[in-house]
């Protein structure tokens, strides 16, 4: 689940140094500030370069290429609703549909309370219980509208 | 005090099983019953999740699909002691699925305390490294290569093959990694596996470390799998406290440690050089072939890279030797493969049974038909880069050449069945924008290619120029096809194409379109 401590540099540098003995540290370092920061700013990102002697740039582009690091930080929880292949199969690009209508969202956004993100994911391995759904890292197979509504409300209270 | 088994597995706690737990021991707590829970994988009956066992004098009696609403009437009815209810089925390994099943690579899951060494070494663990020491690296790549094992991630290249590579080729470092990113939907195999029997996928990778004279090995594993993950951490603490991992394994002075690495929710790091650059720290972007990660792999050095699955078998294939490993199965497609049953029907989960079983009998008679109860109108094998094969086609043989002749491919093993209300046009559109999405964006096709796939779908879905829209959509899937770099860009016209051939009354339909 991600953190949500105050970003500041000298924590991001002991999270580096931490990580500096692993060959290829750079993915356990974004994991963590994940879970410190809840995302990862700018200055991170320039911490990060210095410390890996790479460009800004290229850690910049690493940052963005993954769907999991994020530059702002998201909701206090994060829905994630498959709407891969199995989970279409039983319906889910309607439900997703309806469920972000009604909360007026578009994938990726976040209520304006904010409480709550709604992500896609690209196949949960829950296959067999399709649509299902991982609300922060906790898993919900067979869902609908009900399901879903009760996640809002718990996100919320 | 009664042994009582509640699988840890992540679609049984998608299914409410860690609440389940609590509720038996409060209710066990509140009648002054003591039971000892344990938590196991799952026995891939999955539309039972979750499934409850428990250890009887005539063997383990089975209880599912369990809600906390039930555990009381399980208690009055004495299911501590096997006793009747309506959600029993028996004794578990005499229930039909079990019993059509010919378990290898997935012996172990559902049975075993997945943290256990001891449970593990009492159910055959430990036997394929004590002979792979035994007959020493050469020997036991040779071994790897008689039982006909290939690779369980999609290209089914032998396995063995693939190490004497590694072995032969001169460097200083040599490395194991286990690609764990199994990102198709309708797959879940590799996660059961790792939840359910990790020691397994260990053992593995030691007896591939200690055959290429490699000493460090890494598990990718996608960020969405945060179950297998905690599970998988636990087996390698486990087997490093037990000397199993570490400078001297197993007494052998040969030293081997494994680590843990997560991805960060990206398809294309399922592509073994992209998944390469991504432990580096780097973009998971792909790399050009040649060089092959067995000359130049992780860090530049020489590097197996293996299927989850793949790895787990091989301890199987030490442990019972080449040649009744080799037995199973038909033509190339040795051995046996976990199928995974998932979409819309009625028993969804994981089946491991010899290649060569006919794709109806999988669809009508093991899963039972859709959960919706409508008629089956496609199955899509091997994930979003696999074809949609109509009923028509129902008597393909689960083995890799025949469904290659079928311009498909079984890929990962994973089937995902759709009814008849399923809009084909709808689903090639998906996959093209799924292929935009996870696009590594390296070569022009795939990058290119997905996003003009989408746009020229939806025009046929808007009835412009159709016949001439599905020419050129037709046109673009062979050039992706044949110019991409790897298989995401190059596989993404499967499902397109399968779904033109065998469904092309989906594409000429604008005026329900128009409607809506």
């Amino acid at each position: 689940m991600a953190g949500a401590a105050p970003y500041n540099d000298e924590r991001a540098r002991e999270i580096i140094k931490s990580h500096l003995g692993l060959e290829g540290p750079a993915l356990p370092i974004l994991h963590a500030f994940m879970e410190e920061f809840g995302h990862v700013p700018d200055a991170a990102v320039k911490e990060m370069a210095e410390a890996l002697n790479v460009s800004r740039a290229e850690m910049h582009g690493v940052v963005t290429f993954y769907h999991d690091f994020h530059r702002e930080p998201h909701g206090r929880h994060t829905l994630k609703i498959c709407r891969a292949e199995s989970c279409q199969s039983m319906g889910v690009e309607k439900l997703a549909n309806d469920f972000l209508a009604k909360l007026k969202l578009k994938w990726g956004e976040t209520t304006p309370d904010g409480a709550l993100t709604v992500e896609a994911a690209y196949c949960l391995g829950l296959c067999a219980h399709s649509p299902s759904a991982l609300i922060d890292d906790e898993p919900v197979g067979c869902i609908d509208m009900e399901t879903l509504d009760g996640i809002v409300a718990e996100a919320k209270s | 005090m009664t042994k009582i088994y509640v699988p840890l597995d992540m679609a049984a706690v998608a299914m409410g099983a860690d609440r389940l737990v609590a509720a038996i021991e409060k209710e066990a707590a509140s009648r002054g019953e003591t039971v000892q829970i344990v938590r196991n994988g799952s026995r891939g009956m999955l539309w039972l999740e979750p499934l409850v066992e428990v250890e009887t004098a005539s063997g383990r009696v089975g209880y599912g699909p369990v809600r906390v609403k039930d555990v009381a009437a399980l208690f009055d009815a004495g299911f501590l002691s096997g006793g009747a209810h309506p959600l029993s089925i028996g004794k578990v390994d005499d229930h039909p699925w079990m019993r059509r099943q010919n378990r290898i690579t997935f012996a172990r899951v559902g049975v075993i305390d997945p943290l256990s060494i001891a449970e593990y070494e009492t159910h055959g663990g430990g036997a394929g490294l004590a002979r792979a020491l035994q007959l020493g690296p050469a020997a036991t790549i040779e071994e790897v290569t008689k039982s006909g094992l290939r690779g369980r991630g999609g290209a089914g290249f032998p396995t063995g093959i693939k190490w004497k590579t590694v072995a032969d080729a001169p460097a200083d470092r040599r490395y194991v990694v286990v690609n764990a990113d199994e990102g198709d939907s309708g797959t879940f195999a590799d996660r059961m596996l790792m939840e359910g029997d990790p020691l397994s996928l260990i053992e593995g990778m030691i007896i591939c470390g200690y055959a290429i004279n490699g000493s460090k090995g890494y598990v990718y594993l996608r960020s969405e799998y945060p179950q297998a993950a905690i599970v998988f951490q636990g087996a390698i603490d486990a087997a490093r406290q037990a000397g199993w991992l570490g400078d001297n394994v197993r007494g052998s002075g040969f030293k081997f440690d494994i680590e843990l690495r997560i991805g960060a929710g990206a398809y294309v790091c399922g592509e073994e050089t992209s998944l390469l650059e991504s432990l580096e720290g780097k973009r998971g972007i792909v790399r050009a072939k040649p060089p092959l990660p067995a000359h130049e792999g992780l860090f530049g050095k020489p590097t197996v890279v293996n299927n989850v699955l793949s790895m787990g078998t091989v301890p199987m294939i030490l442990e019972k030797g080449a040649q009744h490993y080799a037995d199973l199965g038909v033509g190339r497609s040795r051995g046996t493969m976990p199928l995974q049953i998932a979409g819309n029907v009625k028993y969804g989960g994981l089946f491991e049974t010899d290649f060569g079983i006919p794709l109806g009998d999988i669809v009508n008679d093991i899963a039972g038909g859709t959960r919706s109860g409508r008629p089956v109108r496609a199955v899509q094998v091997g994930g979003p880069l696999g074809a949609y094969l109509p009923v028509s086609l129902f008597d393909l043989p689960i083995d890799y050449e025949a469904f290659a002749a079928k311009d498909s491919l079984i890929g990962h093993g994973g089937l995902v069945v759709f009814d008849d209300t399923v809009d084909m046009a709808w689903m090639a559109r998906f996959g093209m924008e799924f292929c935009a999405i996870e696009s590594c964006g390296k070569c022009t096709p795939c990058r290119i290619g997905s996003t003009r796939g989408v746009e020229t779908i939806d025009k046929i879905r808007r009835g412009e120029n159709v016949a001439a829209n599905i020419e050129l959509l037709k046109d673009l899937c062979h050039t992706m096809k044949f110019g991409s770099l790897c298989a995401l860009g190059g596989f993404a016209p499967y499902p397109v194409e399968s779904a033109l051939r065998h469904f092309p009354e989906d594409f000429r339909k604008p005026a329900l379109e128009a409607a809506e």
